[in-house]
């Protein structure tokens, strides 16, 4: 039998704010366990939380960014359970009435696009961290506290790969809007997964089931593989999904049960006494309004319009907002739009991917790639020394015309120069004239880049051509 | 003349300021009460005169260098709730065994910055939950006026302690009347200031949204000048309102003249103890008498509130109690996995009544309940915060009896929950309305017990009820009774 898939994504992520959720604790990583804590993210008798509003801030500026409505008054609510890594056996979240309601997410699925509803947006807090040892446990409280916000979607994905592409899509906007971090390895991005499935033709969704604390795409991907199968041999074989919770198994590549629905916790959600309720003035929402960037899809799109690029082009150099941010200063001091895309695309890439670094730790400036750009226009310089120069911007920057003054690479045009280097090759390869002569126009090639030899690549393969051509077309053979 | 440690805190600034006593001279006569009746009373459990006397000594240097404080070398006893840096803050429960606070409360901070000497801890209900003394996990403290009868609580300590003058001010916390109803049983001055007052910041919470911290004391006086202090703004309690604070002894002017207080009907019921009846009555009286004009308003929904308080407060305190786990701090018996460890531990060391209103709370909040309990609870909440706002339409305050009946002796009401929730009821619709209220003795019960008369004002009117309890005060000598045990505390 078919059946159709409906996935939900409940993605967490964590606020790149300096401070916690509700203490003036640094929010960072990598700290030597039980560091970065305090009375209040430790849960003591008496604490009492204090709302970062730098966090209402990031997660409605994604609202808006996500086309959520943003709700005027919200509240907090206390969620009940015990476990270790809770301090206070309760975490504060929001139930009833979060930051924001709706919104959707556009994402690219087999070449074309999709939108996928956004149910909500909700600000709470993480948790500490347990830590297992061979005899006994203990808990790194340092990430308790950490302003976490959590995006849930619609049960609207209808594959893995539409889940990966909806992660994808997801962790670009945040980035784009300084929301987070977004290092999966860091933990700044987790998801839980809903999937349920149910014959083709039927409207009603089948019994949920949740796969707990995902923390990489792969992994979302790679658990929803499985399960799909999993559910389909028990569906083909006449079996009964049960509502339950699972976990992922990254090494095995197997799910297994967690909790059935019988043991499915009673949070017991009543509102946060210890906060008072949030109300957002227009003001204040339009103030932050006004400060999300463009999204996005919407800059591939401006980008393909106003400097003519190929959707390819436009797609790549708007995946990451800061290689955008690069592109469009260059692009608009150098006003050739296409050639400065070309050396972002191939060069540049390709470095940084060679050196594992992402733009922000690149040496060379736009305006040093719109200067070399304009060099190799103006003939300035020819490819092969633009590409040494390139390289050179790239490890140790700098300006472009001082580097090639530097090391000698402007191009050598004016034709009493090209003509010494012309003759000379003629001279040493009177068979490749005669080849030439009698017919075989290939000879040019090989004189062409023997001129370029003679030069050490300094001469303009144009004007190599151009006198190469006049002389052996005209009989005189320079001897 | 008496000793220092029977005087209020104003006539002790009086004589440090005048030279005729030291900070060290008080500590010490605050110190050696403590030694002679202590261990008939149980109000303190734990203290450290040595720390305290040594503080008394810093605070007489600085005296001497022309410093000058609210409470400059006053010692002042806290009420085992708040935490204070360094120090073991127990909530008189053996949970915390082992825990010691890494930080002041706020109005511990405020006391310090006023100069005041922390003195020691003392006893109460275990985590605030009851109206005895009786749940404290170490003993109960005793009534200064009749050892054989419970101090109140659940600030039992605070208001046992200086009535048998071994403090000379306390810090209470009040929840549902557990400043007022203990002051009110030993013949003190106990008030709750209104919701967002003073900060909770380190009060360790019962119910969040109920409890305030206040002043247990001698006078009136003495009452506005620690409200003074530990009172304002704290941007790290969001409940905390930014109001600005009146000067609170400017308004003790001892007239009333014009005042309108309110006398609600609900509060004169049935059953009630003639003696608080009669004695409330004639404080009424002597409040016409001082020229206040009597109206009398009603409080419909008043039958409701212990009902509220008891959903409201004990949903809130399944939550907060939960962190006493015994993963991060205080006491923790091993188990097989943590939640074995929970039960284990939680079961251990807990006390009857704690589990009790866990549990009670726990069922409130649960799924399929919380409608019909929470939900309820909520709504009837906002009557009776109309039905007070109603009532000052028609009044500038409320005057009533603090509770239904005098101290009772210990074990009296037996092992019925609901009969000790009642005695609640003219106390928890302030905690309910988020309003103020301080009870002053009154008189004094056929079998010698105190009587205390509440005045209840509207939120943020504290200087309103410490007025016309003043004027009351001055124009009576209840307040300056003591009870015998206070004569051998070295009150002669």
């Amino acid at each position: 039998m078919k059946y159709k898939v409906s996935i939900g994504l409940e993605t967490h992520v964590q606020l790149k704010t300096r401070s916690k959720i509700w203490c003036g604790c640094p929010n960072r990583f990598g700290q030597p366990a039980n560091t970065d804590i305090c009375p209040v993210c430790l849960g003591y008798p008496g604490a009492l939380p204090s709302l970062n509003r730098e966090a209402v801030r990031l997660t409605v500026v994604t609202g808006l960014m996500l086309g959520s409505t943003i709700n005027r008054r919200s509240k907090f609510d206390r969620k009940s359970y015990f476990y270790p890594d809770m301090p206070k056996n309760y975490q504060i979240s929001q139930y009833d009435e979060p930051f924001c309601t709706g919104g959707h997410l556009n994402i690219n699925v087999n070449g074309g696009s999709k939108r996928v509803e956004i149910t909500r947006i909700h600000l709470e807090e993480d948790v500490g961290k347990s830590i297992h040892f061979e005899q006994s446990s203990g808990v790194d409280f340092n990430r308790a506290g950490t302003p976490l916000m959590e995006i849930v979607s619609e049960p609207e994905l209808e594959s893995p790969d539409e889940a990966f592409a909806y992660l994808t899509a997801l962790k670009q906007v945040l980035l784009y809007g300084d929301i987070s971090e977004g290092n999966l390895e860091e933990g700044n991005i987790r998801c839980d997964i809903n999937c349920s499935l149910r014959p083709m033709d039927s409207d009603v969704l089948g019994s949920k089931i949740e796969i707990k604390n995902m923390n990489t795409f792969r992994g979302v991907h790679r658990s929803l593989v499985y399960e799909i199968k999993r559910q389909i041999g028990i569906l083909d074989n006449g079996g009964v999904i049960q509502q339950e919770t699972r976990r992922w198994d990254d090494d095995s590549g197997l799910t297994s049960i967690m909790r059935t629905k019988e043991h499915a916790h009673d949070y017991r959600y009543f509102p946060e006494p210890d906060l008072m309720p949030i109300v957002l003035t227009s003001e204040e929402i339009d103030a932050m309004r006004s400060a999300i960037p463009e999204l996005p899809a919407d800059r591939r799109n401006r980008f393909a319009v106003e400097y003519g690029l190929p959707e390819y082009d436009a797609g790549i150099l708007t995946s990451d907002r800061d290689l955008a941010d690069f592109y469009e200063a260059a692009a608009k001091i150098s006003g050739n739009y296409k050639a400065v895309s070309n050396w972002i695309m191939t060069d540049m890439l390709h470095y940084l991917s060679e050196e594992g670094i992402g733009i922000d730790k690149i040496k060379i400036t736009p305006e040093a790639l719109a200067e070399l750009v304009d060099l190799v226009v103006q003939n300035t310089i020819n490819m092969p020394a633009a590409k040494k120069i390139f390289r050179i911007l790239l490890e140790s920057g700098g300006k472009p015309t001082a580097i090639m003054e530097d090391k000698g690479l402007a191009q050598i045009s004016d034709s009493d120069s090209i003509d010494v280097f012309v003759e000379e090759a003629l001279s040493s390869h009177p068979s490749s004239v005669a080849d030439y002569r009698s017919g075989k126009k290939a000879a040019l090639q090989f004189l062409v880049g023997q001129v370029m030899r003679l030069s050490k690549g300094k001469a303009n393969p144009r004007a190599a051509m151009e006198s190469l051509k006049r002389r052996l077309d005209s009989g005189d053979p320079g001897n | 003349m008496r000793s220092l440690n029977a005087l209020p805190v104003h006539e002790l600034n009086q004589l440090l300021q005048n030279g005729e006593c030291s900070s060290v001279d008080i500590v010490s006569d605050v110190i050696s009460a403590i030694e002679r009746v202590d261990d008939r009373i149980g109000a303190y459990l734990d203290y450290d005169g040595e720390h305290a006397l040594k503080e008394a000594r810093a605070s007489d240097e600085r005296r001497s260098n022309g410093c000058q404080l609210p409470l400059l070398g006053i010692p002042v006893g806290l009420k085992d709730v708040l935490n204070v840096r360094g120090m073991a803050c127990g909530c008189a429960s053996r949970i915390l065994e082992g825990y010691t606070s890494p930080y002041d409360a706020y109005v511990v901070t405020r006391l310090r910055e006023a100069g005041a000497v922390i003195l020691g801890r003392l006893n109460m209900d275990e985590f605030a939950m009851g109206s005895t003394n009786e749940n404290s996990a170490y003993k109960p403290t005793r009534n200064p006026w009749n050892q054989d009868y419970v101090p109140g609580g659940s600030s039992g300590g605070s208001a046992a302690a200086v009535s048998a003058c071994e403090a000379v001010a306390a810090l209470g916390s009040d929840t549902g009347g557990s400043i007022r109803q203990p002051a009110s049983f030993c013949g003190c001055v106990g008030l709750k200031p209104t919701y967002g007052r003073v900060s909770r910041r380190g009060l360790t919470a019962f119910a969040s949204s109920l409890d305030q911290v206040g002043p247990v004391v001698r006078d009136v006086r003495d009452a506005a000048l620690l409200l003074e202090v530990i009172a304002g703004h704290d941007r790290f309690d969001s409940t905390s309102l930014n109001i600005p604070l009146s000067s609170y002894r400017d308004t003790l002017t001892g007239d009333i003249s014009g005042m309108k207080l309110g006398i609600p009907k609900e509060y004169f019921i049935d059953g009630m103890d003639p003696d608080v009846k009669k004695t409330v009555q004639d404080a009424i009286d002597k409040c016409a008498e001082l020229g206040a004009e009597l109206v009398d308003v009603e409080l419909p929904h008043t039958e409701y509130a212990v009902a509220v308080y008891y959903i409201i407060a004990t949903a809130e305190a399944s939550a907060n109690l939960a962190r006493f786990d015994g993963v991060r701090y205080g006491a923790r018996v091993d188990g097989r996995d943590p939640l074995d460890m929970y039960g284990k531990t939680r079961a251990g060391y807990l006390g009857d009544e704690v589990k009790r209103r866990i549990i009670l709370g726990t069922y409130v909040l649960s799924s399929g309940y919380y409608d019909e309990y929470y939900i309820r609870a909520q709504k009837a909440r906002t009557l009776i915060r109309n039905d007070f706002e109603n009532a000052f339409g028609t009044c500038d305050a409320l005057i009533a009896p603090v509770t239904p009946t005098t101290s009772f002796r210990f074990g009296e009401k037996g092992d019925d929950p609901l009969q000790m929730y009642l005695g609640d009821i003219f106390t928890v619709p302030v905690n309910l309305a988020g309003i103020c209220g301080i009870s002053v003795p009154c008189g004094m019960s056929g079998s010698g017990l105190p009587i205390g008369l509440q005045i209840i004002g509207p939120a943020f009117k504290e200087e309103r009820i410490l007025r016309a309890a003043h004027a009351y005060e001055q124009a009576t000598d209840w307040h300056n009774q003591k009870p015998e045990i206070a004569r051998t505390a070295g009150m002669s």
